[in-house]
């Protein structure tokens, strides 16, 4: 029972930065934009919610920065794309080695430090329940956070105005501008979104997994992310499972020895990877299924003509 | 007010223009961050950019990160035109080490002339069998080929350091994860005595020949570009788009296989897990920055691979982590697709409100 206590809530730990990476890339693709610097965003998000929450030691003022790098970046990204039309995927790439680069640049400070991590806050009476209790409701704030978050975004896509107009956007930019609505502004808003959710994506990385800053310390998250919400048909909700799907599969590696399986650790660690494409080849598989869920303008740039 | 105005076509001196101005432009961002680094902006930026340029030794240097750069863009570029994103050059390039380097020890101490070529051999067919998987996802099961390069690309990452931390390791290396040194027949000559530079510069030179011949005058060149111009004439033009995906994936992966070998016998000549380094990725910025185009591509991978070597110098003299080169490197694709705009659209001056017209002002 203890064990599978450990297991749940350190699969619940693992996708926690998948969630929310993946929560924002969703509302962000939803108005039709493939913004594939998601690793990018995360990174910068990490190393400035590090270097503040190292600096001020308070882990919630860190987070505020992370998100505010990832929006900054993804506003680059918005910047590029949106108003100087340049082509989605390059931008994401670049965004994402930019990144990269700059944060191993501007981190080599702070490799080796470390920060205090982010303290669990156990809900009252249900974290009491045996087992479940403490493997589910005795997580860190940004746990519950990302839930709240995946909830709020399917209910805002689905069921208001704004979201209804987001989704207007994503699908056919031309009509929605004819109509009037604001493409450009509700993409730049809709990437920052993604964005912020990104940097916190990042910034879980020191505050609860590793409380250390270390270069590359996304190792290809930000890409799983992006594989989520294909797999999770452009929903949030479903990015949440898709995300503890994910994170279960990478955590697994810790406990098979636990249950008296020998494989090597290195093969093991393969196996996010691996998965990734194993679930994106059946889900893309469905043609219809693909067409009908995913936005019919996403990457397409939009130039206003009039 | 200032409006974008779409050119009826790219403007051919933008064209050209846009990637010389993105690398100014990354050097002038460069000299703020060296300020910013507390460092002379005027000297970390010669030292960058011009002190390689000065010496025998670093041009050699220079040649060997070019030479698998120049490599794996060529190959990339075809797929970049065609719109098949192949982002997982990385781990093809890594299988092809992979490859090469296992051919490599198991003709250990054998002699001959044709060790390298088998070696060479295997390392296309391994780049080429790893991007066959996302070739044949994205034509059988449509699925995104951005991504499953990606994810093999660290697959590939792993393999190779279990296979260096297991069986090819050297046996008399004190277990240490890398494998035995290659022999000499095995190990990929080099152009001058006493240099890194070697004969794969020469082989990637004949890649931009062919690469640049196949685009100006067989027909395949021309489906890549009209592909990914216009799909749907394409597809009405007869051109079978799963082809295109799997040739431009198939180019891709055995060139950037091919570079893994020459990198693995060449300045490594070994096997060890830190064989990929990154120039799988910098490949990209070095297509684009070369327009896509193999002589252009030529030329970006040569000032590509001199951020590197002056990155290097900048990190010895002046104490800086060698991430300076990434940023760079980025610098220059942001920089670029942002000036890109100017290709494809020219800025327009309007007033803001309208003036009343002509004929309303004569009644």
């Amino acid at each position: 029972m203890e064990l599978i206590q450990a297991i749940i809530a350190s699969i619940i730990v693992a996708a926690t930065p998948l969630a929310f990476a993946a929560i924002g890339e969703v509302v962000a693709e939803k108005s039709g934009v493939l913004n594939l610097g998601v690793e990018g965003m995360m990174i910068v998000g990490a190393l400035a919610g590090f270097a503040t929450t190292f600096e001020t030691g308070s882990p919630a003022l860190g987070v505020l920065v992370a998100a505010a790098a990832g929006t900054t970046a993804a506003l680059a990204f918005g910047f590029l794309t949106q108003i100087l039309l340049a082509n989605q995927v390059a931008t994401g790439l670049a965004l994402t080695l930019f990144c990269l680069g700059l944060t191993a640049l501007a981190g080599h400070a702070y490799s080796g430090q470390a920060t205090p991590p982010l303290q669990p806050i156990p809900i009252p009476l249900l974290s009491e329940i045996p087992v479940l209790g403490p493997a589910l409701f005795a997580h860190d704030a940004l746990v519950y956070l990302a839930v709240a978050l995946a909830l709020a975004a399917g209910w805002f896509l689905r069921s208001t105005r704004a979201g209804l107009i987001l989704r207007a956007i994503g699908e056919n930019p031309d009509a929605a501008h004819a109509i009037g609505y604001p493409v450009v502004l509700a993409r730049l808003m809709a990437l920052a979104f993604g964005g912020a959710l990104a940097g916190i994506g990042g910034a879980y990385l020191f505050l609860v997994q590793t409380p250390h800053w270390v270069e590359n310390m996304t190792s290809g998250r930000g890409w799983i992310a992006l594989a989520i919400v294909v797999f999770a048909g452009w929903r949030p909700e479903r990015a949440l499972l898709g995300a503890y799907l994910f994170g279960g599969v990478s955590v697994i590696q810790l406990h098979m020895q636990a249950f008296g399986i020998d494989i090597d650790a290195q093969y093991l660690s393969m196996a996010p990877y691996l998965a990734t494409i194993v679930v994106l080849a059946l889900i893309s598989h469905d043609k219809t299924r693909q067409r009908m869920n995913a936005p019919a303008a996403l990457g397409r740039p939009f130039f206003q003509s009039s | 007010m200032i409006r974008l105005e779409p050119r009826p076509t790219a403007s051919t001196a933008m064209i050209y223009i846009a990637p010389a101005a993105a690398i100014l432009l990354s050097m002038a961002a460069g000299m703020g961050l060296f300020w910013a680094l507390g460092e002379d902006p005027v000297r970390g930026i010669g030292m960058v950019f011009i002190e390689p340029l000065t010496d025998w030794f670093y041009i050699s240097e220079i040649s060997v990160k070019g030479t698998p750069l120049l490599l794996i863009a060529i190959g990339l570029s075809f797929g970049f035109r065609a719109g098949i994103w192949n982002i997982g050059a990385e781990g093809q390039f890594t299988v092809g080490a992979l490859a090469g380097g296992a051919t490599a020890l198991a003709l250990y101490d054998m002699e001959g002339l044709w060790v390298l070529p088998l070696m060479a051999l295997a390392s296309i067919a391994a780049g080429m069998a790893w991007a066959a998987i996302p070739a044949f996802l994205r034509t059988r099961l449509n699925t995104n080929e951005i991504l499953v390069t990606l994810m093999l690309t660290y697959v590939a990452t792993h393999i190779l350091s279990i296979l260096v931390h297991g069986p090819l390791k050297d046996p008399t290396g004190f277990n240490f994860p890398e494998s035995r040194l290659f022999h000499d027949a095995a190990t990929v000559p080099v152009l001058f005595e006493g240099a890194r530079a070697h004969v794969g510069l020469l082989a990637a030179f004949l890649v931009v020949a062919v690469a640049w011949l196949t685009l100006r005058y067989h027909v395949f060149g021309f489906q890549m570009k009209v592909t990914g111009q216009a799909p749907r004439a394409a597809r009405f033009a007869g051109f079978v788009q799963p082809r295109a995906v799997w040739a431009c994936l198939l180019i891709s992966g055995g060139l950037a296989g091919f570079a893994g070998m020459l990198e693995a016998a060449g300045p490594v000549g070994q096997l060890v897990p830190a064989i990929p380094v990154g120039y799988g990725f910098t490949a990209i910025i070095v297509a684009f920055l070369g327009r896509l185009q193999p002589l252009g591509i030529l030329f970006a991978s040569f000032v590509m691979a001199l951020t590197y070597i002056g990155g290097e110098a900048a990190q010895i003299d002046m104490n800086l982590p060698n991430a300076i080169t990434g940023v760079f490197q980025g610098m220059f694709l942001f920089l670029l697709l942002g000036i890109d705009v100017l290709t494809r659209y020219r800025v327009r001056r309007i007033p803001r409100r309208p003036a009343p017209s002509a004929a309303l002002r004569g009644a």
